[in-house]
């Protein structure tokens, strides 16, 4: 089977060719550059995304914040539950941790913004 | 009056960038100005990734990346002025601002650099037929709201324009819970990045209607829905497709214009296709020691190459005070149209110039041609060019020759 996909790992967005058989990646084809190739590999065995979003803080306003590594892509609903669950205590400094391990995935939530 | 040898007027990726590339030529004494409170500019808002990779080599949210200029900012001690307004700038460079403690001032510079980025094209620009209710905003002003303010613009949603402004705040909206109806674009291609189309759209199954737009508009208090119709090759709706859609939140993202009101009252030459000033590859404009850079320039698809452009803009304005004198030349670069416009848009001096452009629409399989009348100074193929994507080709002096116009034109086949 042969799977189309667009890459989103920088700006130039490649068109990639996955060949695939019985959920194994055999080739891929159109890529720029390694990190497209695993790009193409995850996506068609377990596609991720690294999460982008606010968390309250405690004055009543808002701090960004991003999972510091992808997330299953499957997941990023009910982490935005749980960051938007959480009260962010100032001040803040970029790179601080917010969650640790969020759902298991391995990846803490920090922020990206100085408050 | 006070002087200043170099005075920025913005305090965002662009004029960030130029302070710090001014800074390392040498000039200690500078200020930026910056509207806002705080440094960074729009990038504060832009709290998605994508940010970085060209320039640092990693990808950052846009403020991780403000704040990576905001600390060579605060490290070299490079002052800057929040919250204050620059409201009028003379072509013999006296800056006059205004804030809550100083009140109106003026400043006499020797060179100044113009940053201060654009602006939305909104409602009023796209005459949509209909009432005037709540809940219609700009894409940005949506960004703004959700992400520094922490509030919903709105929980159904349509959004004209597929610009990348529009497929990040699809994505946005979803995520904190807003159901986007549609994304509606004119034109029969994207004006996003493929990636956005992707990761913004196809990953939350939100539909994008290519050649369709909003036509009519419903609600009196809020809006309660918009009617989207699908456009012929002349960009006329088709009235029997129209379609009507119950929502109660419309965010535009329609286009980016060069905010260059202060640039006017410098005199300062604009280029009609850019919105922009016209400049060398100094990036000085047509007013001797005003230089511009980043979005007040012409519009960027990615903010590394504004703060490439910036660095360009910084250097030079140092090279201006410090008055180094090279030889002089002139050679206008043109287009023929299927290439829009190219940035610089004059060459003043003999030295290897990188040269911007942008292609007018969607291309396959196209010769890039740079020609000296005759003469072909560059020539490259490319399998696709579009409007959404900047192009850029170097020139070293060499190739530039005794030319007195350099022409950038296409060849389709």
């Amino acid at each position: 089977m042969i799977k189309e996909l667009t890459c989103i790992v920088c700006p130039k967005g490649c068109a990639l060719r996955v060949e695939l058989e019985n959920q194994q990646v055999l080739s891929v084809t159109g890529n720029a550059c390694p990190r497209g190739k695993q790009y193409a590999i995850d996506e068609c065995t377990h596609p991720t995304r690294t999460l982008t979003t606010t968390a309250r803080t405690a004055d009543g306003g808002v701090v960004s914040v991003k999972t510091d590594r992808a997330i299953p892509k499957e997941l990023m609903f009910d982490c935005m539950a749980q960051i938007n669950r959480t009260v962010v205590s100032l001040p803040v400094r970029v790179g601080d941790v917010i969650l640790e391990n969020i759902l298991g995935t391995g990846a803490n939530v920090i922020a990206t913004m100085n408050l | 009056m006070k002087e200043i040898e170099l005075v920025i007027v913005g305090g965002g990726p662009a004029g960030m960038s130029a302070a710090v590339a001014a800074y390392e030529s040498g000039i200690s004494d500078l200020l930026i100005i910056e509207r806002d409170a705080r440094l960074g500019g729009i990038l504060q808002q832009c709290i998605h990734n994508g940010f970085g990779l060209h320039r640092f080599g990693e990808e950052l949210t846009g403020p991780e990346y403000a704040w990576k200029y905001e600390k060579l900012v605060r490290e070299k001690q490079i002052p800057f002025l929040p919250n204050t307004m620059v409201l009028d700038i003379t072509p013999d460079k006296v800056v006059t601002a205004t804030n809550a403690t100083d009140g109106v001032f003026q400043i006499k510079a020797k060179a100044i650099i113009l940053a201060m980025g654009c602006r939305e094209r909104s409602r009023g620009a796209l005459n949509i037929a209909g009432t005037r209710p709540a809940g219609i905003y700009t894409a940005g002003t949506a960004q703004k709201y959700v992400n520094l303010k922490g509030y919903m613009p709105g929980k159904e949603v349509v959004i004209l324009g597929s610009g990348d402004i529009g497929l990040i705040m699809a994505r946005r909206m979803t995520l904190e819970g807003a159901k986007v109806h549609a994304v509606c674009e004119l034109m029969p291609y994207s004006g996003g990045l493929a990636r956005n189309i992707e990761q913004c759209l196809h990953d939350f199954d939100i539909p994008l209607r290519l050649s369709h737009t909003v036509v009519e508009i419903h609600g009196k208090e809020r809006l309660t829905g918009v009617t989207i119709a699908k456009v012929d090759k002349n960009r006329r709706p088709i009235p029997e497709t129209r379609e009507y859609i119950p929502c109660d939140t419309l965010l535009l993202s329609v286009g980016l214009i060069p905010e260059n009101e202060l640039s006017k009252t410098a005199s300062v030459t604009l280029d009609r296709v850019t919105g922009g000033a016209v400049v060398d590859q100094d990036r000085q404009t047509s007013v001797e020691g005003i230089f511009a850079c980043g979005n007040v320039l012409h519009v960027h698809d990615l903010v590394d190459y504004v703060s490439e452009e910036a660095e360009i803009a910084g250097k030079n304005a140092a090279a201006y005070i410090r008055g180094e004198a090279i030889e002089r030349t002139e050679i206008n670069l043109r287009t023929d149209g299927k290439i829009r416009y190219t940035v610089p848009q004059r060459i003043t001096q003999k030295k290897d110039v990188t040269v911007y452009f942008r292609v007018a629409d969607v291309y396959r399989n196209v010769t890039v041609k740079i020609l000296d009348g005759e003469r072909v100074v560059y020539q490259k193929k490319k399998p696709r060019v579009a409007p959404g994507e900047m192009e850029s080709i170097t020139l070293n002096a060499d190739q530039l020759a005794d030319a007195k116009e350099l022409l950038f034109a296409l060849e389709v086949k």
